[in-house]
C-alpha cells in the first residue's frame, strides 16, 4: 500500500530524531508528574497500542497543555497520527484538546480509508488523557 | 556490588551500552548483548569484554562498513522471492525466440504447416523438462496458467469426478490461499472439509491425516513447502496412507518445485501443482501433474478445443511454456548449488540477528526451508518495520495492509498470539540474493527495530518488567 509522503515523512522525523519529536514520557516520581494525564488506547492483539501523555499548567485559571509525549507502537500511519496529534495538542486549553476531531488528522495526513482507525485511536488517546488529568485533579 | 552497563532480563544478565549521539542515527539508542550469565559475579567477569566487543561499532571501520551502504540506500535490495522471482536471463533469452515472425509464435494445434510443428516440438521438450525436474513422465504434466489454477483444477476436478464416491475432503488451516478458498468454494457446494491443525512449528504429522480421513474422503489436499514458514511436509509418508486407504494426494508444491528435491515417480503423490515465477520463469504459467498409473481422472474447468487432452483446454501460450521448460531445466541442473547458497545466506542472517532481544523465529529453524526466514521482533509492529526497512522489500506476516486488519492466518494457525503475528517479518532469498545484501539487511534491521522500539510504549513496559499479556486491554 502506498502511504501518502506526508505520512512517510512524519514517520521518518519521528524515527531519526525521537526527542524532537516528543517520543519520550513522565513517569511516577517525575517532577510535575501529578500535572500529567495520561491515556493509553488501543491493544497489542489489534497491531495499534497508543500511549498519550500531557502536561497541563493552570494559567488565570484555565488548563492549558504545556507539553506532551508519546509512544506508539503500531503501523506507519498510526505512528505519524500520533505525532501530528501531538503538534495539535501543545499550547491548546483542555476544552480545545477536548473538541479535536480524528478527521483534522486524516486531512493533514491524507490518510486512505482503510487507516482511518489510526486517527480515531489518537483522538480516543486525547479523551483518555484529560480524562485521567480531570480525576487526578479531583483527587487532590 | 558495581552493576554498571549490566541489566537482568529473563533471568540473564545483558550489557547495555549508550551510543555517542553523533551515531544514534547508525546504530540507534543502545547496543546490547546477552552475557549469557544468570550469576552476577560471572557477568561482571565477562562485562568488559562484551563492551569492548559492542565498542568496535563505534570504531571508524565499522563506520566505512556502514557509509559502504550507501549503494544499497539508494535502491531497494529484493528479499521477496517466496512471492514472486526475477526472471533468469537464460529464461528470457529462450522465450524470446518464441514470439516474433521469424521465431516460433504458430499455434501448436495447427498441424497442418512447420509453424505449428515448430511450436509442438518446443512445447513437448519443456514438457519434458518440466518432467524430469520432478522425476515423472512428461505425458503426465498439463500446463495451466499458474498454480492458482492447477490447484482449482486438481481439488475441483477430483471432488466433482469423484463426487458419487463421498463428498470430503482433507486440508490444513496453513496452505495458501489457491487451496483453501477452492474448499470454502466446495463447501458452498455440499463438500465437507477437513483442515488439519498443526504443531507450533507448522509440522502436520502422517498419523493426523490417517486419523481426519473418512469413509467418504476422496481427496487430501497439503502442501509441500509452506510459503510463509516455509514448513516442508514429509509427502512421502502422507502418501503411503492415502494410497493405502484409496484416497487422492494433492501437493501444492508451487513454492517448493526446484528448490528441494521431488521424486514422483517414488512416491505417491497423485496430483502435484507447480508455478514457474517461483523459480526464475515468467507469470502466468504452471503445471499440473497427473498421475497415470494409477490413473486419476478429473473433471475440467475449462472447455473449448480440446488441448492438454480435454483436461484444460485453451491455445498453448508458448513462449510461457518454452520459459517454464528452461526455469525449471535449469532448476534441475543448479538446485543443489542454489540451496547451498541459500542457506548459507540464511545461516548469515541469522547470525547476524539472533542476538537481538524478543526474537522469534516462526516456523522450524532446523528443518525447515532456508530460502524462508520468518521472524516476529516482539514489541515492533511488522508494517511500521517494513516502512522503517524501505529500502528492502520483504513481506510483512502481518495483513495489516488489506482491510481486514487480521494478523497472518498462518502464524495464528501455529497459535501464534496476535501481538506476534503482528511483529512478524518474512525474508525470503534466492540465486541473485548477495552476501553483501544479507549484511546491509543485517545493519537495517537493527537500527530500525531499535528504533521503533524506542517509540513503542509495550517495549517500555517490557522494560519496566511489566506483563502485557496480563493488562486489560480495551479494543
Amino acid at each position: 500500500m502506498a502511504y501518502s509522503s506526508k505520512v512517510v515523512d512524519k514517520f521518518e522525523k519521528t524515527l531519526k530524531d525521537p526527542k524532537g519529536a516528543s517520543v519520550g514520557r513522565w513517569k511516577p516520581g517525575d517532577k510535575d508528574f501529578h500535572r500529567v494525564g495520561t491515556g493509553i488506547v488501543g491493544a497489542p492483539a489489534c497491531g495499534d497500542v497508543m500511549k498519550l501523555q500531557i502536561k497541563c499548567e493552570n494559567i488565570e485559571g484555565i488548563n492549558k497543555i504545556v507539553d506532551a509525549k508519546f509512544k506508539t507502537y503500531g503501523c506507519g500511519s498510526a505512528i505519524a497520527s500520533s505525532g501530528e496529534l501531538i503538534d495539535m495538542l501543545k499550547g491548546k486549553t483542555i476544552e480545545e484538546a477536548q473538541n479535536i476531531s480524528n478527521q483534522e488528522i486524516v486531512d493533514i495526513l491524507e490518510l486512505p480509508a482503510i487507516k482511518i482507525h489510526c486517527s480515531v485511536l489518537a483522538e480516543e488517546a486525547i479523551h483518555k488523557a484529560i480524562d485521567d488529568f480531570k480525576s487526578r485533579r479531583n483527587n487532590d | 556490588m558495581d552493576t554498571k552497563y549490566l541489566y537482568k532480563r529473563n533471568n540473564v544478565w545483558w550489557v547495555k551500552l549508550a551510543v555517542p549521539s553523533a551515531l544514534r542515527s547508525e546504530l540507534g539508542f543502545d547496543l546490547r548483548k546477552t552475557t549469557g550469565e544468570s550469576d552476577i559475579e560471572k557477568a561482571i567477569v565477562c562485562r568488559e569484554k562484551i563492551i569492548a566487543e559492542l565498542k568496535k561499532k563505534f570504531d571508524p571501520e565499522f563506520n566505512e562498513k556502514l557509509s559502504s551502504n550507501e549503494e544499497f540506500l539508494n535502491k531497494v535490495t529484493y528479499l521477496d522471492y517466496a512471492s514472486t522471482t526475477p526472471v533468469d536471463s537464460r529464461v528470457v533469452e529462450k522465450m524470446k525466440d518464441c514470439l516474433t515472425i521469424d521465431g516460433a509464435f504458430g499455434n501448436s494445434g495447427s498441424r497442418s504447416h512447420s509453424y505449428g510443428w515448430k511450436a509442438e516440438e518446443l512445447i513437448e521438450e519443456s514438457r519434458l523438462n518440466v518432467s524430469k525436474l520432478v522425476n515423472c513422465d512428461p505425458r503426465e504434466i498439463i500446463f495451466t496458467s499458474g498454480a492458482t489454477e492447477s490447484d482449482n483444477l486438481a481439488i475441483k476436478g477430483a471432488a466433482y469426478f469423484y463426487k458419487n464416491k463421498g463428498k470430503h475432503i482433507v486440508t490444513s488451516k496453513i496452505e495458501h490461499k489457491a487451496v483453501l478458498d477452492t474448499c470454502r468454494q466446495l463447501e458452498k457446494d455440499g463438500f465437507e472439509v477437513t483442515y488439519l491443525e498443526t504443531d507450533e512449528f507448522g509440522n502436520i504429522t502422517p498419523e493426523q491425516v490417517s486419523d481426519a480421513i473418512r469413509e467418504d474422503t476422496t481427496i487430501v489436499s497439503l502442501m509441500h513447502l509452506n510459503n510463509e514458514i516455509g514448513v516442508i511436509n514429509d509427502i512421502e509418508k502422507i502418501g503411503d496412507i492415502t494410497r493405502e486407504k484409496g484416497v487422492l494426494f494433492h501437493v501444492d508444491a508451487a513454492q517448493s518445485a526446484g528448490k528441494i528435491p521431488i521424486d514422483l515417480n517414488n512416491s505417491k503423490v497423485d496430483l502435484m501443482s507447480f508455478s514457474a515465477h517461483k523459480i526464475y520463469g515468467p507469470k502466468g504459467i504452471g503445471a499440473l501433474f497427473i498421475r497415470r498409473k494409477p490413473r486419476v481422472r478429473l473433471e475440467a474447468l475449462f472447455h473449448g478445443g480440446g488441448q492438454e487432452r480435454g483436461i484444460r483446454a485453451g491455445t498453448l501460450p508458448t513462449h510461457q511454456i518454452v520459459g517454464m521448460g528452461e526455469a525449471f531445466r535449469i532448476a534441475h541442473e543448479e538446485l543443489d548449488k542454489d540451496y547451498k547458497k541459500i542457506n548459507s545466506l540464511k545461516n548469515r542472517l541469522y547470525d547476524g540477528l539472533k542476538d537481538m532481544e524478543e526474537i522469534y523465529v516462526n516456523g522450524d529453524l532446523e528443518k525447515g526451508y532456508p530460502g524462508i526466514f520468518n521472524l516476529s521482533f516482539n514489541y515492533v509492529e511488522g508494517e511500521s518495520l517494513i516502512m522503517a526497512i524501505k529500502n528492502i522489500a520483504v513481506s510483512s506476516g502481518s495483513a495489516c495492509t488489506s482491510a481486514s486488519l487480521e494478523p497472518s492466518y498462518v502464524l495464528r494457525a501455529l497459535g501464534r498470539p496476535d501481538e506476534l503475528a503482528h511483529s512478524s517479518i518474512r525474508f525470503s532469498f534466492g540465486r541473485f540474493t548477495n552476501e553483501k545484501e544479507i549484511d546491509f539487511t543485517i545493519n537495517l534491521v537493527k537500527k530500525s527495530v531499535e528504533q521503533l522500539r524506542e517509540i513503542s510504549p509495550l517495549w517500555e513496559m517490557y522494560l519496566d518488567g511489566v506483563d502485557i499479556s496480563k493488562i486489560q486491554w480495551a479494543s
